[in-house]
């Protein structure tokens, strides 16, 4: 009586189903709840893992609602590597999915900063340029483009995810204030903070990674944000060092 | 605007940012931060790591879930959508403490 | 097979511990008798910030011992030929002391299940667990060594006792092994086996580490003994005692303390550290 890996895992992530035939225990009886281990640990590992994954979404509904969330989209999402560092890349959507959530519409979005902020956590080192390296002739820098730090991400939001964030992770915050906030994550040395970026920096950087020039950016990101605050944007990006090459042509 | 204006404004914004912008962590810095985060909390961002243990912990069965207490997060006031549409939902934690 | 010069693996016979991020400046401080550090290979596979930077730091003052989780060297399918690159990569910069991975499954299709799970001892699992250790140690290029697991329960299709089996895929393969013996306690308490039974039919010639970890207490059905391999607490004494018996017959190994769940403080795994060290001090090299 052979026992699959197939029949192993059907009975792993589902406990309405019988434990596979061919499972002993000592006595070479049924294993009965000693398969149940299995069960546990899977389930319990991945849960802690959700936990951990997404703390301020946890902090947001409470654990007993994030134990049971977890329970369904481990089942629905088991990881896809094992690379545990990077679990959860399905709950924003999952969450948005969730009928009983609907009324907490910002929780995807704080999904997603939770994610960003992993990946900038784990994302490869590099070493920013000097601020001074962007005073160069004006008319060379606008044709110039720009690449950023892995580290560096951008959450773009209708709600106010930072100040979420914040709110849920450093005691005094003040309450979220009904706002769009657009997050960008640097990390300077080891450590990812989000930051709120004035109206029009989402679209430049989004401008710039997309190719454009520093010029072509600037016209992109005033078009759709008048009142576009370079200098602003410009100076989170240097203090965070998220800019390493400058690159101007000829 | 003409180039040269824009130019100019570009250039403004840049001479801005590098005024506003301070720069360098000391090494010192550097050596202390490889252990812990730099406001001394929990590693948040480090997520979820590996684990080669087993759990006594009985937790297999969920897959329903309903939600509990979700009447309880009214402490602040609602945000609105850019589209100006009112959402209900507080942003108040249940708990402040983060899960080990 | 492996040649020889490919067996690379070279930590101190001395204890070490699991390392945790959160004992970092401690160890760097007083690591007491720890004389190497182990760390699972999938936590060290991200592209850099601090994780990579810890590990470098302790590398340039411990032996490091890479121990995979997420190879799924049990698995029926074939391995996941990234993990095998990503594996290969780490160790090729670090150069660790040692490298071992697990006797289970944990991956199925394209899901990774998070969890060590259990195989039969068949004539079929030892051919394919045999080629898939060939192809892990040409593909990393040096000698892995394989992990007895915790047993909850049996498979009524195996054929093979638990060391007979490693020892036949040591031979076949050319790795080393790695002997759990809180895994023997545990799976010996659960399936009604003798440890000393089992560790006199092990072939200690071939080990290249030993761990120890704490366990948890649950019962069967039947209200038996169900023992769980937490990682969670202090070693018992029955394990202490069967770590001894294993010594007197092995002579020293490169001890480690394993501790993932509910960390302690430093000062806590250290002392586990020094019972460790102690063991291995009472036995002659």
């Amino acid at each position: 009586m052979t026992v699959t890996q197939d029949q192993f895992r059907a009975a792993l992530l589902d406990s309405a189903q019988a434990v596979p035939e061919g499972l002993l225990d000592a006595n070479h009886g049924p294993a009965g709840r000693r398969f149940n281990v299995y069960r546990n640990n899977v389930a319990v590992s991945l849960t802690e893992a959700m936990h951990q994954a997404f703390p301020v979404v946890t902090k947001l509904l409470g654990a007993q609602n994030m134990d049971g969330l977890a329970g369904i989209f481990l089942r629905q999402h088991p990881p896809s590597s094992p690379l545990m560092m990077h679990y959860g890349e399905a709950f924003p959507e999952f969450l948005t999915g969730m009928q009983q959530l609907s009324h907490l519409g910002y929780l995807p979005d704080v999904a997603r900063l939770e994610l960003a902020l992993r990946r900038s956590y784990h994302a490869a080192d590099s070493t920013p340029i000097s601020p001074e390296a962007l005073a160069i002739d004006p008319e060379m820098l606008m044709e110039a483009t720009i690449e950023f730090a892995p580290a560096m991400q951008l959450v773009r939001s209708e709600w106010p995810i930072a100040s979420i964030w914040t709110f849920n992770t450093q005691d005094g915050s003040p309450k979220p204030q009904a706002v769009t906030e657009d997050v960008l994550i640097t990390r300077v040395e080891f450590d990812p903070e989000p930051h709120v970026l004035p109206s029009g920096g989402a679209e430049w950087i989004d401008a710039l990674m997309a190719g454009k020039t520093i010029g072509e950016a600037h016209e992109i990101a005033e078009g759709l944000s008048p009142g576009f605050d370079l200098g602003a944007t410009l100076a989170l990006l240097l203090q965070g060092g998220a800019i390493i090459t400058l690159t101007t042509k000829g | 605007m003409s180039n040269t204006v824009k130019t100019l404004a570009v250039a403004g914004a840049v001479a801005a940012a590098l005024t506003a912008t301070t720069t360098t962590v000391s090494a010192q810095a550097k050596e202390k931060c490889y252990g812990v985060s730099l406001a001394g909390e929990n590693d948040c961002a480090a997520g979820p790591g590996t684990t080669c243990a087993g759990t006594s912990t009985v937790d297999y069965q969920g897959n329903a879930w309903t939600l509990v207490d979700a009447g309880t997060c009214e402490t602040m006031d609602l945000p609105t959508k850019a589209d100006g549409s009112a959402r209900k939902g507080s942003l108040e934690a249940q708990e402040r403490d983060l899960p080990a | 097979m492996l040649d020889d010069t490919r067996k690379s693996n070279h930590l101190p016979l001395t204890a070490g511990v699991g390392y945790k991020p959160q004992h970092f400046s401690d160890i760097l401080e007083n690591a007491g008798p720890v004389g190497w550090l182990e760390i699972h290979a999938e936590n060290y596979m991200g592209d850099g910030g601090r994780p990579l930077a810890q590990l470098r730091h302790m590398a340039e003052r411990f032996p490091i011992s890479v121990h995979g989780v997420g190879l799924s060297i049990g698995g029926e399918g074939p391995l996941d030929a990234d993990h095998l690159d990503r594996l290969k990569q780490l160790i090729g910069w670090l150069n660790p002391a040692s490298f071992s991975e697990h006797l289970a499954w944990s991956t199925h299709g394209a899901e990774f299940l998070n969890d060590l799970l259990p195989l039969p001892y068949t004539d079929a699992s030892l051919a394919r667990i045999c080629d898939h250790i060939d192809q892990v140690q040409t593909h990393v290029g040096r000698q892995m060594l394989l992990e007895n697991p915790s047993s909850y329960l049996a498979f009524a299709e195996s054929t093979w006792s638990e060391p007979g089996f490693l020892h036949e895929v040591a031979q076949r393969t050319g790795c080393g092994l790695l002997l759990d013996v809180n895994n023997v306690f545990v799976s010996a308490t659960n399936l009604e086996f003798s440890p000393q039974g089992y560790i006199d039919a092990y072939p200690l010639d071939l080990v290249g580490e030993i761990h120890l970890g704490g366990h948890d207490e649950d019962e069967d059905d039947h209200g038996k003994p169900l023992l769980i391999d937490s990682h969670g607490r202090e070693v018992v004494d029955p394990v202490w005692s069967l770590l001894d018996y294993v010594l007197e017959r092995s002579g020293p190994k490169p001890l480690l303390i394993e501790w993932d769940t509910d960390v302690p403080d430093w000062p806590i795994l250290r002392a586990e550290a020094e019972r460790g060290q102690a063991a291995l001090e009472r036995v002659p090299a």
